[in-house]
């Protein structure tokens, strides 16, 4: 099976061929017999890894079956980031639900997965009251208690996961922060202002680099003089994870969890090696500046849900009858939340002028949209 | 002709500083709050000489020792600043509270505002409000250098609990920075640009104009549970010198003040232009003898006189000078209320003219767009004054700011901000219209 990185030297044959890392999703093997109920052992491909400045993470991962399980539940309602389900559910099992995730705004599976809702997240993209931000947000400004949002200006995120992990520095809490951005929000100048402060200070901040190979349309290799993301955080030590492999992932992020958490060690940088299906956007079809083949390849060899999904079959933890199931199980909770979302109203319009300052601080009225409206506090 | 070190408008004794109006005593809200009996506002207070730095050093030494949440970090703040502001705080509240940046504007605001945004459970919690926990002072060591961090401060600050509806906020986010000209900074350490912040609905912005005023308007923004931009006109750090209360106070944001009464023209600044504007309207009702401004003042107040037909024509105008304070949101009413009185109105600052603060009050007079009201005016009280304010127009409005050069270079300095000879034509102009 050809990896995403062999796949891309090939045609840049005259650059010199560097070891890569395995991007497939299904490389992990069972170490004993898979258990629906007590937990496992697996092997991860040792490819899964690249360091720079750190150790590798164990490859011998013990595993329990109803993570497995309800990481197929979010299949199939977000469409901007399909194809790199792996991060998203990879990093809410390795992390704990007290640790902080700050991202870019390819936010929908981790405002789910963080305490959100479906219907809460089609509603916020539908712009209804139902929606996580009571409609005022939008696609790119969801949150949760411990999720501080997709934000939409690209890179602006990362250094406030720095000031995040501060505060967690600051208050002795045992957790950290994940700051997330994409490959393009990787040559912001504030990103490595933020590595800089967070080594400086050894925040307690995991700094996660989703690389899906395109910055909107234009890829790494265009972008990046170094397209090997995790060795750019000068005296952070680096790791480069396959992040098309769920349980790839979910070790990558412990380790990292477990490096600036428990072993105090200061930030980390970690990279996922991942792969958008779709455009940046709604607006961008996907197909100006890579080959349908490329898409199509990718879908069909290196997808990560049915990576899990033959891990799930090979290791007879569910039968292709189950697994059918909770596809149909999901697609109707799917389906049950876009109808509840839908039936939800837009946000009243008063409240175009609310959340502006905080309550009892704020002017006394604002001027509305013509004279006669006048909005009080 | 009074200086910034003599000027009537500081507190030079103990009780005209306690006397200050409007402020409010921290223990005598403490204890309503607990229903104990409260201290007088004077008996018993101490006020002690201080200048701009000394009592901004006072205000972040209270923050830091009413708030364990409460950080204070930027450029060169663990030793004191390149102002003074921050001298042995570090020392007396720990490095791992008052920190050195690396020079990151971007970064370092856009750290401040994740600090900010972390639901701490240290401090603050009388204020509620869920995410208002970190109590975040952050120094960007001259405003000129706040470009850069425009961008976190307009698209993360202000929006925040906006685009959360109302789920997270950065409260608790206070960003300091000297401000304005002191005369020979040139291009990158004169700049006045609050007026480039007008727009950005969720911040606000405040510039002091004394010591007393700097300590409790910075205690409020810091403890106001909305992000602040606190501009200190780097001028008056040592310049201006006054009794300040040592005790916990707070001064109130969104109001003006008026400094001196009067009734013929509303003169509307803050920071180092309301001591030019006090000298000004010095040379207006004491213009030097035998010189060319006493004649021009003689002529213009002669065309001042015939126009006010059956009042008495021996008269010399009295000049309503107000103190802005709170530049966003600012207090429309209260310059209302004055120019209904005074039917001319004169808006001073060092920032470029087009695109400023005096042209948006200008606006805000003029047109019929109700922006806001930071006090207890009703839209209807606002609505009335605003026609009679503009009914009652004896002249146009007129702004004089810095000119749309771009910047203040430094040879041009002394002609880029507004002098008193140039507000003193502009008073007569408004005048004698």
């Amino acid at each position: 099976m050809s990896s995403l990185a062999r796949l891309r030297f090939s045609r840049r044959v005259a650059r010199p061929f560097i070891r890569t890392i395995q991007t497939t999703a299904d490389t992990t093997q069972l170490q004993d017999s898979a258990h629906e109920t007590e937990p496992f052992w697996v092997k991860i491909h040792e490819d899964s890894f690249q360091t720079y400045n750190c150790d590798k993470p164990e490859l011998d991962v013990k595993m329990a079956a109803d993570a497995l399980y309800k990481a197929k539940m979010i299949r199939g309602f977000c469409h901007l980031a399909i194809g790199q389900e792996a991060v998203s559910v990879g990093l809410e099992h390795g992390i704990t639900k007290n640790d902080k995730v700050i991202t870019s705004y390819r936010c929908h599976p981790l405002a789910v997965l963080r305490g959100g809702t479906i219907q809460g997240v089609i509603g916020e993209l539908l712009g209804r009251q139902i929606g996580m931000s009571r409609g005022k947000g939008g696609s790119m400004h969801i949150f949760t208690p411990s999720f501080f949002g997709g934000n939409g200006i690209v890179g602006a995120q990362v250094p406030l996961g720095a000031g995040i992990a501060f505060a967690q520095k600051y208050n002795e809490e045992a957790t950290c922060t994940f700051a997330m951005y994409g490959d393009g929000a990787a040559n912001q100048g504030q990103v490595f202002e933020a590595f800089n402060m967070a080594k400086l200070w050894d925040l307690p901040c995991v700094f996660v680099c989703e690389n899906n190979k395109y910055g909107m349309g234009t890829s790494a290799e265009r972008s990046s003089s170094n397209t090997q993301y995790f060795t750019r955080g000068d005296k952070i030590p680096g790791l480069q994870v396959n992040g098309m492999d769920i349980i790839a992932v979910k070790q990558g992020v412990e380790y990292a969890r477990k490096w600036t958490v428990e072993d105090k060690k200061g930030p980390l940088l970690l990279e996922f090696v991942t792969y958008r299906y779709g455009g940046h956007s709604m607006s961008d079809p996907g197909t100006t500046y890579r080959t349908r083949e490329e898409v199509q390849r990718m879908r069909s060899t290196q997808d990560p849900i049915r990576g899990l999904q033959r891990y799930i079959e090979e290791w007879g933890l569910a039968s292709e009858q189950d697994l059918k199931q909770i596809d149909k199980d999901a697609k109707a909770t799917v389906d049950t939340a876009v109808e509840e979302a839908k039936a939800s109203p837009i946000p009243n319009t008063q409240d175009l002028w609310t959340d502006i300052y905080y309550a009892g601080t704020e002017p006394s009225f604002m001027r509305g949209r013509e004279r006669e409206e006048v909005h009080h506090y | 002709m009074p200086s910034i070190a003599s000027s009537a408008l500081l507190k030079h004794t103990r009780e005209q500083a306690l006397k200050m109006p409007e402020i409010v005593w921290a223990d005598a809200e403490l204890d309503e709050a607990r229903g104990t009996s409260s201290l007088s506002s004077t008996t018993g207070r101490e006020t002690r000489k201080m200048n701009t730095y000394q009592a901004i050093r006072d205000a972040l030494s209270i923050a830091l020792s009413t708030n364990d949440s409460a950080i204070v970090f930027g450029e060169d703040v663990a030793f004191g600043g390149v102002f003074r502001c921050t001298l042995g705080l570090a020392e007396e509240y720990g490095r791992e509270r008052v920190f050195n940046t690396p020079l990151t504007e971007q970064g370092v605001v856009g750290f401040g505002i994740g600090y900010a945004s972390m639901g701490s459970k240290l401090g603050n919690s009388t204020l509620g409000g869920r995410g208002m926990g970190g109590t975040a002072i952050a120094e960007v060591q001259f405003v000129d250098y706040i470009w850069p961090a425009f961008d976190q401060l307009l698209n993360e600050a202000s929006k925040f609990r906006y685009r959360s509806g109302g789920q997270f906020n950065v409260g608790g986010l206070t960003v300091r920075c000297p401000t304005m000209a002191v005369g020979h900074g040139g291009l990158y350490h004169s700049q006045s640009p609050e007026g480039f912040f007008m727009g950005a609905g969720g911040l606000k912005v405040v510039i002091p104009r004394s010591p007393l005023q700097a300590k409790g308007l910075l205690l409020s923004s810091i403890r106001d549970p909305n992000p602040v931009v606190f501009m200190e006109p780097k001028v008056l750090y040592r310049s201006a010198v006054e009794q300040v209360p040592t005790s916990d106070y707070i001064l109130p944001l969104g109001r003006a003040e008026i400094l001196t009464t009067g009734s013929d023209l509303t003169v509307v600044t803050y920071g180092t232009s309301v001591y030019r504007c006090e000298q000004a309207i010095h040379l207006l009702t004491h213009p030097p003898e035998g010189t060319g401004i006493e004649r021009t003042v003689r002529d213009a107040l002669g065309d001042w006189r015939r126009s006010r037909k059956g009042q008495n024509t021996s008269s010399t105008p009295t000049i309503e000078l107000i103190d802005l304070r709170t530049i966003l949101p600012y207090d429309l009413p209260l310059v209302l209320r004055s120019l209904s009185k005074t039917h001319r109105l004169l808006i001073v600052h060092e920032g470029p003219t087009t695109g400023g603060v005096g042209m948006q009050i200008a606006g805000d007079v003029m047109s019929g767009f109700n922006t806001t009201s930071t006090t207890n005016e009703s839209e209807e009280d606002v609505g009335r004054m605003r026609r009679e304010a503009f009914l009652g127009l004896e002249a146009p409005v007129k702004v004089i700011g810095g000119w749309d050069t771009p910047g203040v270079a430094l040879q041009y300095e002394k002609f880029y901000i507004p002098d008193e000879v140039r507000i003193l034509d502009g008073l007569l102009e408004v005048l004698a219209y």
